[in-house]
């Protein structure tokens, strides 16, 4: 994939991600994205998350309004870099612990629903 | 859904007559820190499932991920041996996509800022010709976890079937380097591929940065390829000018041959189905190692929509040049210059030298003869037998030597017995296959096979004065001084004492006795 200098955050193939701009949803944006995220979501729930989403999507848009001309964007509200730690082990989890919170296991391993068309 | 049937392919010299190939390939490199990119847990290879998992593996909530020093380091170190700016600053992303792979429900990556990019390797093929490979970009990310699918072998997928996932590999360091567009290779492109891999992964073992183990999956390819109308030589600029085709990504090509193979196989199957009229469906596919094709994967479309945006639990990295300058000081002799270096001290001829590398026992040679052996007698013993075995395997010559627990000192051992006069050379072999074999050290198998010289003198001359008497005529021509007819006396002499004699020795003392 060709990313370098296509512009900050956008799509796949370069194009700029037209959620990232947009303040409005059709439902064909909500049912894409429900695809993504692997939830089915039947005619109902599709219209009653169009007009969910809306609502957040339209207050989260008046950030949009704020002045930011000569406002260099950020993606951490602390002006940190370089925060890292030594290579050094630190004790995990322990498998029990780890598979506590899976509803089902098996051979140690979470076990989990196959999913379509992928190896 | 995987195809069954197998696609038609053109016969590889006929497509070459007439498309071009283009290639890119991206290979993964896990790091071989002791612990995982944004958290201490140990990256051990082989441990008890998900013992090696803690609430930032899973994404829990209020996990906290810190990049891992050691691992920036050798990002920046592996940037710089690839020739690459360094950035002087730059952040990680998320690449969301739900899969139980990542239980996070993203994959903490880096997009369009790489720690490292704008580079190029310069690699020789086999005549010794060098062919630069210009790198588009080296960046950060992590490895995800490891799922084993239960039933469904058909490969048809329904309720009944589920997965196991292990999230020990979840989180372990990545890095991800991915050339340009590898133009003008021409019918030599899936060679190149080869000669690619292998020089990142020779480069790679000398920063000491990853095991680099193909069939363990710490170094991995996906090998993407294309074709375009043949309209010239491959480096005309009429054909460097044509659009480039509609291309294929083969993942997970896993050893140096199944690289060339893979690329050969799609060049041949674009080429089928060009040729035919059809067009190139931009999707992955999977290669079959056993049958040597590659069949339908995924078709890429918008379920590749992984909407990356910069990770905010994340500060950028932004190391200073001071930091890049110390590290570039770290830096290995290149891979080639080491060769080099090695070629001259061992007095091998090119040819000699490109043998050894294309067998990938360098290193093996280099730590025969840091044992002890003869640079000569080195190259021998592991070109030989073990070579072909590991050949008609399938398997590098490192991999399968370490499967049978042969070490550079047995052959250094080996060496020494025949130096010291115990072994002569048809013994030496017996005694290797029974290494091989498992039977244990070179001197425990030549005491167990009861291999060792005659060092008796009289019953060699014994010998030798037999096989005289036995052949007055042969005896004859020596005398006239047709030397090359000792070998037939030395042959009977060798016979006579069961083979523990030394045919150097025999031949001594026939041409001492009838010159």
């Amino acid at each position: 994939m060709s990313v370098r200098g296509s512009g900050p955050w956008s799509g796949p193939e370069g194009l700029p991600h037209r959620l990232a701009r947009m303040s409005s949803l059709s439902r064909d944006d909500v049912a894409h994205l429900a695809g993504l995220a692997r939830i089915e979501l039947s005619d109902a729930e599709l219209d009653r998350m169009v007009g969910e989403l809306g609502v957040i999507l339209e207050s989260v848009a008046k950030v949009q309004q704020a002045p930011t001309d000569g406002v260099a964007p950020m993606s951490h509200p602390m002006p940190l870099t370089n925060v890292t730690r030594p290579d050094v082990v630190r004790p995990s989890l322990g498998a029990e612990a780890v598979l506590a919170g899976a509803p089902e296991s098996e051979q140690q391993r979470f076990s989990v629903p196959r999913i379509l068309d992928e190896d | 859904m995987t195809t069954v049937a197998t696609d038609a392919v053109m016969d590889y010299d006929e497509a070459m007559t007439k498309f071009d190939p283009v290639m890119g390939l991206e290979v993964h490199v896990e790091l071989h820190t002791a612990t995982k990119m944004f958290c201490g847990c140990p990256t051990e290879f082989g441990a008890e499932p998900n013992s090696q998992v803690c609430p930032v593996c899973l994404g829990l909530p209020g996990a906290l991920p810190v990049v891992n020093e050691k691992a920036v380091e050798s990002a920046i170190r592996i940037g710089l041996a690839l020739n690459c700016e360094i950035a002087e600053w730059c952040r990680f992303a998320r690449k969301n996509y739900f899969y139980p792979d990542m239980p996070k429900n993203f994959q903490t990556s880096q997009y369009d800022e790489p720690i490292a990019f704008e580079g190029h390797l310069d690699v020789e093929l086999e005549d010794g010709s060098v062919y630069r490979v210009e790198i588009e970009r080296a960046h950060m990310e992590e490895d995800t976890g490891k799922s084993l699918h239960i039933g469904g072998a058909t490969g048809r997928i329904h309720g009944a079937d589920h997965s196991l996932v292990d999230y020990n590999r979840a989180g372990i360091p990545l890095i991800e380097i991915v050339t340009k567009p590898m133009v003008g290779a021409g019918e030599r492109a899936p060679e190149v591929a080869k000669a690619y891999v292998s020089a990142l992964r020779e480069l790679l073992r000398a920063l000491d940065v990853s095991d680099v183990k193909m069939e363990q999956g710490s170094m991995r390819c996906d090998a993407n390829v294309s074709l375009r109308p043949r309209v010239g030589d491959p480096l005309d600029q009429a054909q460097l000018a044509v659009p480039l085709g509609t291309r294929t990504e083969t993942k997970n090509v896993n050893s140096l041959r199944s690289v060339e193979r893979a690329v050969r196989y799609e060049i041949s199957r674009h080429a089928a189905i060009l040729d035919g009229g059809g067009s190139i469906l931009q999707e992955t596919r999977h290669w079959h190692e056993d049958t040597g094709i590659t069949t339908s994967g995924r078709v890429k479309s918008d379920a590749e929509d992984y909407r990356y945006f910069p990770e905010p639990d994340l500060v950028p990295v932004a190391p200073t040049r001071e930091t890049v300058e110390t590290l570039r000081g770290t830096l290995p002799e290149p891979p080639g210059l080491r060769r080099k270096r090695l070629q001259s001290d061992w007095g091998y001829s090119d040819l000699e030298m490109r043998d050894v590398v294309n067998a990938g026992a360098v290193e093996l040679i280099e730590e025969t003869v840091a044992a002890g052996a003869s640079a000569g007698a080195a190259k021998k013993w592991w070109l030989g037998e073990p070579s072909r075995r590991a050949n008609a395997e399938g398997q590098d010559i490192v991999t399968y030597a370490a499967g049978l627990g042969l070490t550079p000192a047995h052959i250094a051992e080996l060496d020494g017995l025949v130096a010291a006069g115990r072994l002569n050379d048809s013994m030496a072999r017996q005694v290797l296959d029974g290494v091989l074999a498992g039977e244990g050290t070179p001197t425990a198998v030549a005491d167990a096979r009861g291999l060792e010289l005659v060092q008796d003198d009289g019953a060699l001359e014994a010998a030798v004065d037999k096989v005289i008497e036995a052949n007055p005529d042969l005896a004859a021509k020596i005398r006239d001084g047709k030397v090359a007819a000792a070998g037939a006396l030395i042959g009977q002499v060798m016979k006579e004492m069961k083979g523990q004699a030394d045919a150097g020795k025999a031949r001594e003392l026939i041409l001492a006795k009838l010159q």
